[in-house]
């Protein structure tokens, strides 16, 4: 295993780590699925993935810069960039998912008997307006 | 200055990602980054309908995202335990509105931004008429713990950092 030699002489305070992190973060990710698996409703489900994208992600390049900067005897952290690019990317994302759902839902009458869940619980008072497309808000 | 420099941050955030991909200090990629630091917002600024965003408090900003790193951290061990033992039909699932005072785009953006990452509550959208924010929490217990949360914890920073009124 000519490939493995590289990783045999790197030292215990950043193997020992490395290896929880990337257990910690792999059961995260398993969690986030089962929660998509077995969670009853959408606007439920949404939530499952979350904790994959903070915490999962999180500790895998936690345990990505730990491996690297000690296999190169130098600081390795460019990895926080892709930290910065999916705590950027990932909100507008969970939230164009959430809105698009809500509108498809409004679409329908609300449900009877009235539902726990329902996004028709937030927006039914605002069902008689003409428009329910927002401004964009003013500079200050 | 404003001229040259339209956003200070925004460049030093552009240097320092350009430095970051290529993981060098060299004189190369010094004087090629602070090209792009000065030259891209000035070709970006016409993308940006509200201008860029001015931070009056930037120790604050530091302080809120360092509270909604911690926040976040807690949302996820909560959410794993309600998915791996909680039984779903338990589960409180709802939307909230919670009135907002902040207007600033950017500021709300952000808020958007830290919401969406604590797990446990989405942010779905800002009404125009009463200005509020619709939210949906995923194991809701007490309404009114959340609006003020929300607007002591989060609105009343965010505006201090972006519209530059005293928190």
């Amino acid at each position: 295993m000519s490939g493995m030699n590289h990783w045999e002489n790197l030292p215990l305070w950043a193997g020992l780590p490395a290896a929880l992190l990337l257990i910690l973060g792999g059961g995260i990710a398993l969690i986030g699925c089962l929660g998509l698996m077995r969670l009853p409703h959408f606007y439920q489900r949404i939530h499952g993935p979350a904790i994959t994208i903070t915490l999962g992600t999180s500790c895998i390049l936690i345990a990505s810069m730990l491996l690297f900067s000690a296999q190169a005897t130098r600081p390795v952290v460019h990895e926080l960039l892709i930290t910065l690019f999916v705590l950027m990317t990932a909100p507008m994302v969970s939230m164009l998912i959430m809105r698009a759902a809500v509108h498809r839902e409004l679409r329908k009458p609300p449900p009877n008997p009235p539902r726990a869940e329902s996004a028709w619980n937030v927006y039914g008072d605002l069902a008689q307006r003409p428009s329910r497309t927002p401004e964009p808000p003013e500079m200050p | 200055m404003k001229r040259i420099l339209p956003s200070p941050w925004l460049s030093l955030a552009l240097y320092l990602t350009w430095l970051l991909l290529n993981q060098s200090l060299e004189a190369a990629h010094l004087l090629f980054g602070g090209m792009l630091a000065i030259v891209a917002p000035l070709l970006a600024r016409p993308l940006q309908p509200h201008g860029y965003a001015r931070i009056h408090r930037p120790l604050a900003l530091l302080r809120l995202l360092g509270r909604a790193s911690i926040e976040a951290l807690r949302s996820c061990f909560n959410v794993s335990r309600i998915i791996l033992f909680a039984r779903p039909e338990g589960l409180n699932s709802q939307f909230i509105r919670i009135p907002l005072d902040m207007r600033s785009p950017h500021g709300l953006a952000l808020l958007c931004g830290i919401i969406n990452m604590t797990p446990g509550t989405v942010w779905v959208e800002v009404l125009p008429d009463p200005h509020e924010l619709v939210l949906h929490v995923f194991d809701l217990h007490d309404a009114g713990w959340w609006i003020d949360t929300i607007k002591t914890h989060y609105e009343r920073p965010l505006m201090a950092i972006f519209e530059g009124q005293t928190a």
